[in-house]
């Protein structure tokens, strides 16, 4: 059945409070979600206090301002910090989207961080990503052919290739993913917005020779079908790119192969 | 016990169905179809609004609001047992109890449609 409430030790206690930092004038409150594998406890919220007039203006320079000057046991993934990489992907606001282009000064009052919903937490702010990188896996995203491979490269229209916008723009941070109800309801079946979107990016490449087996092995009902367009996922992409529509794109080809 | 076995085969899992546009289609079809068929229902209730016995079974007689009126009835129950379907699939998660739902499902269809039809008909060529 549908989970409405957490389990017992999901449950959300109150946490520490830690001291403000001393002579700062110009403060932000942080109330970020923690949780350690280590001690048996329940996960907490833990509020801090940032001196904006010493940190950059992203909530990535504020939680990494945390880190170095307050409690470094804080827990997240980070790389690029300017949105290509989608390692920092979190629930900030209220909204999944990328703490390294998301600024603080566009949040009112507290900023709340939580992992992306509805994931196994490895620690803190850490979701555990396994599923949908298998799921990545199982929808075969690179060019697939059978031709004999060309001298130089396969060639590719302009045309066609400018079907690939809005779609290899996609830094797999699974925002859209873990955004969609269907995908929080039936993750293990539902390949999910972000999977489906690289599924469809391929589909359409002109070069690949595999469209078929390709709709073959989507064409289920809880592999596709269990989107119906909810369009959380177009909401949240912190690129802006629109995931529904790439589905609604696969539902048309298959019904175009159908009727 | 621990779970041995790889992301990737649980992903996998029993396989694709190769299904489900079928279903998908036909929650369109029946749509379309039912899109038509709805404003004229309306239009016929109230129209009928305030008739009496004898007049609205009169009506409901009559070739062009009958065939209609039963179109109406037979496929926004199909629209609806297709519809029902997916929010079971969707929320319910225990086999068991998945399976019995969507049997559950089907036989409510079937009966309420079967009642309709059998009403109808008495209207059409009963005494």
């Amino acid at each position: 059945m549908v989970e409405l409430t957490l389990p017992k030790n999901s449950k959300i206690r109150t946490g520490k409070t830690w001291p403000k930092p001393e002579g700062a004038t110009n403060l932000r409150e942080y109330k970020i979600y923690r949780w350690s594998p280590d001690d048996g406890e329940n996960p907490s919220i833990d509020t801090y206090f940032v001196d904006s007039d010493d940190c950059g203006p992203m909530v990535l320079d504020a939680l990494l301002w945390i880190k170095n000057n307050i409690d470094p046991t804080l827990t997240l993934r980070r790389s690029c910090r300017e949105g290509i990489c989608g390692s920092c992907a979190m629930n900030i606001d209220g909204t999944n989207t990328l703490a390294c282009t998301k600024g603080a000064d566009d949040i009112n009052g507290a900023v709340k961080i939580y992992p992306l919903p509805h994931m196994p937490v490895v620690k803190d702010l850490v979701p555990d990503l396994t599923v949908p990188y298998a799921q990545l896996t199982s929808i075969e995203p690179y060019l697939k052919t059978v031709s004999p491979e060309p001298a130089k490269e396969w060639l590719q229209s302009h045309e066609d290739r400018q079907k690939l916008d809005g779609l290899y723009e996609c830094i797999l941070c699974f925002c859209c993913q873990t955004s969609c109800p269907s995908y929080w309801w039936n993750g293990e079946r539902y390949l999910g917005p972000a999977v489906l979107l690289q599924a469809y990016r391929w589909l359409i490449d002109s070069r690949d020779e595999a469209t078929g087996e390709r709709l073959d092995n989507l064409e289920d009902p809880f592999r596709l079908y269990r989107c119906h367009t909810i369009m959380n996922c177009a909401q949240t992409c912190p690129k802006g790119l629109n995931p529904a529509k790439a589905i609604a794109e696969i539902k048309k080809m298959m019904v175009e192969r159908h009727v | 016990m621990a779970d041995m076995r790889t992301p990737l085969s649980k992903v996998r899992g029993l396989g694709s169905t190769k299904s489900g546009t079928s279903h998908f289609w036909a929650v369109r079809v029946s749509s379309a179809a039912l899109l038509p068929l709805s404003l004229f229902v309306i239009g016929l209730v109230v129209s009928l609004a305030g008739s009496s016995f004898v007049e609205v079974r009169a009506t409901l007689g009559q070739p062009l609001v009958w065939v209609p009126l039963m179109l109406f009835i037979l496929i926004s129950l199909e629209h609806m047992r297709l519809g029902m379907q997916e929010v079971v699939a969707d929320y319910i998660h225990n086999e068991l109890l998945k399976v019995t739902l969507m049997m559950l499902n089907s036989f409510f269809v079937v009966l309420v449609g079967g009642i309709c039809a059998f009403s109808l008909l008495k209207i059409a060529f009963g005494a």
